[in-house]
């Protein structure tokens, strides 16, 4: 009989520890398909950032590091620039890249750090209990925000690959959702590709994945998945913003001419 | 500037050049950093120099960017440095606390400044407090080097590489900002190979089983656990406790500095002793750990001791808590940038034995 399912090779045997209904597993498993697919587990590295996914590697069967909170693209340039022929990525939540991990996301993207940034977006910090993150929405709900955030006094839900899109260094920037198989295959696809430009050696590649939250919205799972697709969908509008071919700032545009390179 | 020296060809080089050099030749494969005087020239000469030698320069975004590159590469198995001063420092506390705590090995060079906030750029040895008594946050420590000459400088620069690997922990070379500006012949070593990766690093599965670089311990038994490892291992660190006695045969009054200070407490010693006066200098060169047992073994045979710093007194406390109150220990400390001269700390010497002596 032909097995049409198994566990991804890159995934170890852990099973995962998150709250019922969260798309950490989702998202983990689709990183896993990736690499695999590839065949690149023997020669890549991951970084796990701070928030719920602390223990990510746990889950993979591959090398890891732990990051400060926020540092993830800091100490995945660390990793990169000793082993230019690995192929290195940070798995990074919203509080940790959009808000304490500012700079360093910025300032990666802008060298053109060849990793690869799977950023997921759920609109709240998970693992300290439901704080308002900065992409949580306006007039949402959380333990920081519990009239509902007001943008006049905590500013609006952070678009990260807007933001990221104006940097020659980007090569790859996409929002993908994990509501529903078809958007699913979707992410699959665009997580795939933010690895195959590492591979080719482009430039910096990020993929932020809208993911649900149930526990700390107070929703049963499937609600959850129904509540991203009404709320955040309209916010963060999902597609490919920069592709190799399809660049905000082309990288060699901004130089200066050939012969007055040199200095003196 | 590239250096092409063999190992009896005496240079004459800044000292923050000097420990740029000595650094890669002692096989340094990476370099983050950001600028901040009275320190950049490392990084300008690293980032003329250590691509060329085969090494990886890159110029972060901040302090704390540059230290968590560090332990990235660090992680990865390269032979790794950063190097900043006091403010800089201050951002790099929490990097460094994941340094230590994750047991990765890379090499961290502080040539103080002046003191609170900006401050100046002029030479202090206000940040010893923050050097030697916690690596950031937690019970992390790390080790810490203090050179008095360029010579000293590069020497203990190589040096701090082999300790940081032999324990896999961070080692902070702490000078000050005169010692990074000024220029003095040195000889170097000969240059070193890369090293290979260690099996710990992260270099990807294909070279073993999994590897882990981490300083997490959710339990508290493990996590204490974990900090009873890292404690025994400060204590063989002791095996790395240097310090120079310096005309302190027959010395009355033994006068502790390091650094910079230690240089201009030489010069008095030499003073004094022409007049008649028995002095001597007592010069830690490991801050932490720190020489307590040489001081212990000075006290019984001395009248006093002085401390002479760049700071308003945060070693004088360690010589304090080795000489157990047996004999007095006198402070005598500038601020700011100001640097005592030989003749004002001849006259401190005379004071400290004035007041034993009841005069």
């Amino acid at each position: 009989m032909k097995q049409v399912f198994a566990r991804p090779a890159s995934l170890s045997e852990t099973a995962f520890t998150y709250c019922p209904g969260c798309t950490h597993g989702v998202a983990h498993r689709l990183v896993a398909e990736a690499i695999d697919d590839l065949g690149i587990q023997e020669r890549t590295i991951g970084v796990a950032s701070v928030g719920c996914s602390v223990f990510a590697y746990n889950f993979f069967d591959l090398d890891f590091q732990q990051a400060a909170h926020g540092r993830a693209p800091a100490v995945a340039t660390g990793i990169k620039r000793v082993l230019p022929d690995r192929v290195v990525f940070t798995y990074q939540g919203d509080g940790d890249l959009a808000a304490i991990g500012t700079a360093e996301i910025v300032h990666a993207a802008n060298r053109g750090e060849k990793i690869t940034v799977i950023f997921i977006n759920n609109a709240v910090y998970g693992m300290t209990g439901g704080q308002m993150a900065p992409t949580t929405l306006v007039g949402m709900r959380t333990t920081t925000s519990p009239f509902g955030r007001d943008p006049r006094v905590a500013g609006h839900p952070m678009h990260v690959v807007e933001l990221l899109s104006s940097l020659g260094g980007v090569a790859y920037l996409a929002r993908v959702a994990l509501c529903g198989v078809a958007q699913i295959h979707k992410a699959k696809k665009a997580i795939r590709r933010a690895f195959q430009v590492q591979l080719d050696g482009i430039g910096f590649s990020l993929v932020e994945v809208l993911s649900t939250c149930p526990v700390t919205w107070g929703l049963q799972p499937v609600e959850a998945v129904r509540w991203l697709e009404e709320h955040m969908l309209p916010v963060f509008p999902l597609g490919e913003v920069v592709t190799p071919e399809k660049r905000v700032i082309s990288p060699a545009s901004a130089g200066l001419p050939a012969e007055s390179k040199e200095r003196g | 500037m590239s250096v092409q020296t063999t190992a009896d060809t005496r240079v004459l080089m800044k000292g923050n050049e000097a420990i740029a050099e000595a650094a890669i030749r002692a096989g340094l494969q990476a370099y983050f950093g950001y600028p901040i005087t009275p320190q950049s020239e490392i990084s300008e000469y690293m980032a003329a120099r250590l691509p060329s030698a085969g090494g990886a320069f890159l110029q972060a975004e901040s302090e704390i960017a540059a230290i968590n590159m560090v332990y990235g590469a660090a992680g990865a198995g390269a032979r790794v440095m950063t190097s900043t001063s006091s403010p800089g420092i201050s951002l790099m506390q929490e990097g460094l606390s994941y340094l230590v705590g994750s047991e990765l090995p890379c090499v961290v060079v502080n040539i103080m400044r002046g003191g609170p906030g900006l401050g100046n750029i002029a030479p202090s040895q206000a940040d010893y407090f923050q050097a030697t008594k916690s690596a950031g946050h937690g019970d992390g420590r790390n080790l810490v080097l203090a050179p008095s000459t360029i010579q000293e400088a590069a020497d203990l620069t190589v040096l701090a590489f082999d300790l940081a690997e032999q324990y896999r922990n961070p080692v902070m070379i702490l000078g000050d900002g005169y010692l990074g500006q000024m220029m003095e012949p040195v000889v170097f070593p000969d240059a070193r190979p890369p090293r290979p990766a260690p099996a710990w690093a992260t270099t990807g599965r294909a070279e073993g089983p999994v590897r882990l670089i981490n300083s997490i311990y959710l339990e508290a038994e493990a996590l204490e656990a974990h900090n009873l490892r890292l404690q025994e291992k400060y204590r063989r660190m002791r095996a790395e406790v240097r310090v120079e006695a310096y005309k302190m045969d027959d010395a009355e009054l033994a006068v502790a500095a390091y650094g910079i200070a230690a240089r201009v407490v030489r010069s008095a010693v030499d003073r004094a002793r022409a007049k008649g006066l028995p002095v001597g200098l007592l010069r830690p060169i490991s801050l932490y750990p720190f020489p307590s047992d040489a001081f212990a073994a000075a006290a019984p045979r001395v009248r006093a001791f002085l401390t002479v710093e760049l700071s308003a007194g945060e070693m004088v406390e360690d010589v304090r808590l080795a000489v157990e109150g047996r004999v007095p220990v006198r402070f005598y400390g500038r601020m700011g940038g100001v640097v005592p001269t030989p003749p004002e700390l001849v006259g401190q010497i005379e004071r400290a034995l004035r007041e034993v002596d009841g005069r």
